[in-house]
């Protein structure tokens, strides 16, 4: 393989210009109230907080901090919701509503993707391709069985729950947004939705969608607030069921606070995949997939391929066409339409994730990283593997939750399948073989909720999504997520 | 090994190591690079660097002397209302119209490509084949596109496509050999990897995707593959070998594209007329096209430009 004399040159040369996504086209407020009963009110207390641009580090709103007061008043006009309009409501009819909240933000995709970069940090490619279309299918998927669900449940007569609470991630703010109210609402619940504090502005634009789709008030709530907000949600007693999606430390903190009570509850929570390339494998595409299992948004992805698995015979190649493509991944401004990898989310990431990279260099793993610069303002981490690590590594057992790869070889597939399931996680997996055979052995083996076969990180509405072990309970996403919604009678 | 050695020694490759390749997976990779966005001077160093990678062709059974003076005084004169424009790399031709194309670029640091062994099916015997390869170089052609027998290689008989180019390029002389796959009559991309390894093994200097007498001709999913698959054998052997996609690519954004790839793919070194090349008729027009709405803000009549 490679010498140092023939290693091939990515820069130089022929460069992309800048090219930005315009930002002219956002309508955003500087400041935001909570979005409770169909209206925007301020925080009972008055307490507000900042959103920035983790790219810039420029405040780009301030929004109002829910306490325990405003998670009841949205609590209330949730239920009331419930026992009101929605709940009498036929179930068609709630169909057409969930349509219209798809159809609206569809329309709005260009603002929505632009937001979603600003406040988060993705790239604009992401948002645009992925998140945005991503969250419009969920609602259009679930929209379609809101009239259907005694297709979903035959035999069984499916009733909604009543005030569902949920509390969602910074990593696809719009997009779990979509994945928890759309269900909700199509099995007739109302909800109180918290997006994460560094990420507030597209569940407030998402508000504003419900708004105009003209949902009776109070069907659904968005408040914002950190993680006492989130506590209070799920501590509410007028709560019928928790959704959660986070970390696995707050899902066992959520998990003991339910324990006893009557509320269903589904956590999706952390991972550490296993992505196992054997040696027989389309070795340029399973690069790819390796680049899109763990440099996809950052690596801020539960289910990211964060432990790589490479059979011996090939894991030179691989490692230095890894190397290689890493040179092509372009770092930098989340809203050029050129950046692969944007900014880190927040402050506190940062640090975290550079507390791994002390610490798997501490513990004797051989870190790599891509070339590029990064701006000199706002979160960065170049993209980065480690080599030399082994199932003892910590960079290997612990969720880093950034663009950082741990590499191992291994030798037999037994070997690869036994540490691909040495993981207190269980969220999603991956393989890489030509053999049909092969991909069947292998995805029934591997506990984990997902397993792709020659690709990664692909996400699709119908498809059910959720963890074993510590990466969480429940499903979300196709029939399976309906399940979620309500409670089954005869 | 030093790279003079493996150019004589050229040992037949091992076919179990050529990789499997997975074709979503390169359509994937093909639309990342099409989501790439290439604007103002970036887009302009593009453009110019296309021109001066065209091989401009004509490969008619109408062909005449005076098409092929038409065609060379073109590839000399590309759009003389734009200065510092670069010529093109090449103007291809049938064998018999080599001799006209040398005395109308007398002068001119233009080469002279010319297809040959029983272009563009390949069905003739190796004598036959090899006597038109010579008679092109004699001609005074520097490059020499041939043709793999498709037949053969679809037969299995890989040995025999591997001697046959080796053949070839020995007839070529110091002329260039560029070794057409034909890959819209390969079926699979997997056979388009194995006939690059076994082209690029037996000699070849580039390697070219079509005749352009095939649909499909080059798409950006079989240039990917054969792209990879000079990386491949530059890591393996420390030779480089060029590129030439060839047929259906007539407009510039396109091809902006195909110089994406060929970016972040095999890097800079190969971004040169010497490594890459476009065989196209109408792509030249498209690009002056582009670069005209650049300079002046307006798009043209394509009456504007020179149709030869």
């Amino acid at each position: 393989m490679a010498t140092p004399e023939n290693k091939l040159a990515f820069d130089g040369g022929w460069e992309y210009d800048p090219a930005p996504e315009g930002v002219e086209h956002i309508r955003a407020k500087k400041r935001y109230g909570l979005y409770i009963g169909g209206k925007f009110v301020a925080a009972e207390k008055g307490r507000t907080f900042d959103t920035i641009n983790p790219a810039t580090e420029e405040k780009l709103a301030r929004v109002a901090q829910a306490s325990e007061l405003d998670v009841d008043k949205a609590v209330k006009a949730a239920r009331k919701a419930y026992t009101g309009p929605w709940g009498r409501m036929k179930a068609s009819e709630r169909g057409k509503y969930i349509f219209r909240i798809a159809r609206i933000m569809q329309e709005r995709a260009r603002e929505f993707a632009a937001i979603e970069s600003l406040d988060g940090g993705k790239p604009i490619r992401e948002s645009r391709d992925v998140d945005v279309p991503l969250a419009a299918a969920h609602f259009f998927y679930y929209a379609g069985w809101a009239d259907k669900l005694e297709y979903a449940f035959p035999g069984r007569k499916a009733k909604s729950l009543g005030v569902a609470g949920q509390v969602i991630p910074w990593n696809f703010p719009l997009l779990m947004a979509a994945w928890k109210l759309a269900p909700a609402l199509a099995c007739g619940n109302t909800a109180v939705l918290k997006p994460a504090e560094t990420t507030p502005l597209t569940a407030l634009k998402l508000a504003e969608v419900i708004a105009d789709a003209d949902l009776p008030p109070g069907v659904v709530n968005i408040i914002t607030g950190a993680g006492d907000t989130g506590a209070a949600i799920v501590n509410h007693p007028g709560v019928d069921k928790v959704a959660f999606t986070g970390s696995t430390g707050v899902g066992r903190i959520i998990q003991k606070a339910l324990a006893g009570t009557n509320k269903k509850y589904t956590l999706e929570l952390g991972g550490k995949a296993a992505n196992i390339i054997f040696a027989d494998a389309a070795i340029d595409q399973a690069v790819e997939g390796i680049v899109n299992g763990i440099f996809f948004n950052q690596g801020h992805v539960c289910c990211a391929g964060s432990r790589l698995f490479v059979q011996e015979a090939v894991a030179e190649e691989v490692i230095q066409k890894l190397k290689d493509r890493m040179e092509t991944l372009i770092v930098g401004d989340p809203l050029d339409k050129n950046t692969d990898i944007g900014a880190i989310n927040s402050s506190m990431q940062l640090e975290k994730i550079q507390s791994y990279l002390e610490i798997g260099q501490q513990e004797g793993g051989t870190m790599h990283q891509s070339s590029c610069s990064v701006p000199e303002t706002g979160y960065w981490c170049r993209p980065t593997i480690f080599t030399g690590v082994s199932q003892s590594n910590r960079v290997v057992q612990e969720e880093i939750f950034g663009p950082v790869l741990a590499i191992q070889t291994f030798r037999t597939f037994d070997e690869a399948l036994s540490k691909a399931n040495n993981t207190p996680y269980g969220l999603s997996g991956g393989v890489w073989t030509d053999k049909g055979a092969k991909i069947f052995k292998m995805t029934q083996s591997v506990r984990a909720g997902v397993v792709w076969a020659n690709t990664f990180n692909k996400f699709d509405p119908s498809s059910p999504f959720g963890g074993y072990k510590e990466s969480g309970v429940g499903r979300e996403g196709g029939l399976h997520g309906l399940d979620a919604y309500v409670k089954l009678g005869v | 090994m030093s790279v003079t050695a493996l150019k004589t020694s050229k040992a037949f490759p091992d076919l179990s190591r050529v990789p499997a390749v997975d074709e979503v997976g390169v359509s994937e990779r093909v639309a990342r690079f099409q989501t790439r966005s290439i604007k103002k001077a970036s887009k302009v160093e593009a453009l110019k660097m296309i021109l001066s990678m065209i091989d401009l062709t004509t490969l008619e059974g109408q062909d005449t002397p005076g098409k092929v003076r038409h065609l060379c005084q073109k590839a000399i004169h590309l759009h003389d209302a734009l200065p510092d424009l670069p010529h093109v790399a090449a103007v291809c031709v049938y064998p018999t119209m080599v001799g006209v194309a040398k005395q109308a670029l007398e002068g001119h640091d233009i080469n002279i490509a010319s297809v040959a062994t029983a272009f563009p099916s390949g069905m003739s015997s190796l004598d036959v084949k090899l006597d038109d390869a010579r008679m092109a170089v004699d001609a005074g052609a520097n490059e020499i596109d041939m043709v793999i027998s498709r037949g053969a290689f679809l037969a299995g008989e890989y040995g025999y496509v591997f001697d046959e180019i080796t053949a070839v390029k020995e007839a070529c002389g110091d002329a260039h050999l560029k070794v057409i796959l034909e890959t819209g009559e390969l079926g699979t991309l997997d056979r388009v990897r194995r006939a690059s390894v076994l082209a690029m093994h037996a000699g070849a200097d580039f390697i070219k995707t079509s005749t352009g007498k095939i649909q499909p001709a080059a798409t950006m999913q079989v240039t990917l593959v054969m792209l990879q698959a000079i990386k491949d054998y530059y890591y393996q052997t420390g030779r480089m070998v060029g590129m030439k996609p060839a047929g259906g690519i007539s407009k510039a954004k396109l091809a902006v594209h195909y110089l994406v790839m060929l970016r972040e793919t095999l890097g800079m070194a190969w971004m040169t007329p010497e490594w890459f090349r476009f065989g196209a008729s109408s792509l030249a027009n498209d690009v002056l096209m582009q670069l005209m709405k650049q300079s002046t803000g307006v798009y043209q009549s394509s009456d504007y430009f020179s149709k030869d």
